[in-house]
């Protein structure tokens, strides 16, 4: 699993990578965590509202900083 | 544990339902309570318990110091809770397709609208703006949002009515959403695509997009809430502060008129004065609008404090250098000369037929 954390740099962004961690370790999940800080690439992505979180090239969550518990949903479903 | 909580939630729902309204309802009031008990409180503590005398300097002062501290504390909790809750149901990506194909004119006057209503920080202006260049938005409509969003917010307006009244709170507003068509408008007349860095028309947008706040329930509204509140008083605590303390200091201790014959309506460089200074500098709302009360109190002219108060939220250095990015110089500093002109422009009307 790729997962990559868009964001320039700001409080969210560090926010969303913590909460990305916690839930791959919660999950037992293994998978390389990408920040992003280009703003074209992040714009590529269609996303306008940092931070966003995409899984394995697909976009699942933009503009806002979900739980740990949140991002492991999100994760699982993705896995699965 | 989360499955257990939201099986019995869902085995309950009505009474949960019927919690959650009592829960609000109980919080509302709560907040009324200690927004009516603030000013008794501070009259109590200063002037009984500590005996200090409402005229003196130490006595105005700290009275100043505490009740604004607690007032703003109340107002922006308050104001940030329900906003937030309010755009959770709103996105930039749905801005973004109203305003897809607009032509100019209506659509600088829906950008501006929009920019209040749609959830945004700073931090988003730049992934926003190729976002809507890229995907067709004239320039000049895009910067209609971009203006407006940060001049135009919850806690400007929600603080300028706790402080000043329900008439400057909606003058303010419409201040505000004027400068940001015209000035985009304006923007947009004067043909300067070109001064855009080239790498944002050559963005290719991909991937599906995902709006944010689809389909959350209440309880998820109700802790991005919370969980904002927190963000922003933390963010803003430091200005606040300063700013109060500022506001308790030229409360007490500046003489009664010190600014009308400096700043007042009589002055006639006093908008373009506030302007100058205000554009450096960095604060938001909370952290300029005790300083904003304090000078009103010594005389200072409305539209001179409007202006200043203007000039610093929507435009920084900070800001500059994120726009930057995206923005060639050139296009930057017609951006900030037409936006600064506009916020002049309203000090000096404002001052006219105030």
């Amino acid at each position: 699993m790729h997962i990559k954390v868009l964001g320039p740099g700001c409080a969210n962004c560090v926010n969303l990578e913590k909460a990305t961690r916690q839930a791959l370790a919660d999950l037992g999940i293994e998978a390389t965590v990408e920040k992003v800080t280009d703003y074209a690439e992040i714009a590529g992505y269609g996303v306008m509202h940092t931070p966003g979180l995409v899984v394995d090239d697909q976009v699942v969550m933009s503009g806002r900083v979900p739980s740990s518990r949140q991002v492991a949903e999100l994760l699982s479903a993705t896995a699965r | 544990m989360s499955g257990i909580a939201s099986l019995t939630g869902r085995v309950h729902a009505p009474a949960s339902r019927r919690g959650r309204i009592g829960v609000a309802v109980v919080a509302s009031a709560v907040w009324l309570a200690a927004y009516q008990a603030n000013l008794p409180l501070w009259d109590w503590l200063v002037y009984d318990v500590a005996g200090l005398d409402p005229d003196s300097r130490w006595g105005s002062g700290l009275h100043f110091f505490g009740y604004d501290t607690v007032k703003i504390l109340l107002l922006l909790g308050g104001i940030i809770f329900v906003v937030t809750v309010l755009r959770s149901f709103a996105s930039v990506e749905r801005t973004r397709a109203v305003l897809g194909g607009r032509r100019e004119g209506v659509g600088n006057v829906l950008a501006s609208l929009l920019g209040v209503a749609t959830p945004f920080c700073s931090c988003s202006a730049v992934p926003a703006f190729i976002g809507f260049v890229a995907a067709g938005v004239p320039l000049g409509v895009t910067l209609s949002f971009l203006i407006a969003s940060p001049l135009v917010n919850e806690v400007a307006v929600v603080l300028l009515y706790g402080l000043f009244g329900f008439k400057v709170a909606a003058l303010y507003v419409a201040a505000g959403l004027a400068i940001a068509i015209v000035a985009g408008w304006v923007l947009g007349r004067l043909r300067l695509e070109r001064w855009v860095e080239p790498f944002v028309y050559q963005t290719t947008l991909r991937g599906q997009v995902v709006v944010a706040g689809s389909a959350m329930p209440w309880s998820d509204r109700s802790a991005m809430a919370r969980g904002e509140v927190v963000t922003i008083l933390r963010k803003v605590w430091p200005y606040l502060l300063v700013g109060i303390g500022l506001g308790a200091v030229i409360h007490g201790w500046a003489p009664e008129d010190l600014f009308t014959h400096y700043a007042g309506p009589s002055n006639p460089f006093g908008p373009l004065v506030a302007v100058l200074i205000g554009v450096p500098l960095y604060s938001n709302a909370a952290g300029v609008l005790p300083l904003v009360e304090a000078l009103t109190d010594k005389g200072m002219a409305m539209g001179t404090v409007l202006a200043f108060m203007m000039s610093v939220v929507a435009l920084s250095l900070p800001e500059m250098i994120l726009l930057r990015r995206v923005l060639r110089p050139r296009l930057l500093a017609t951006f900030v000369g037409v936006v600064a002109t506009g916020i002049l422009a309203v000090g000096y009307l404002f001052n006219a037929v105030l």
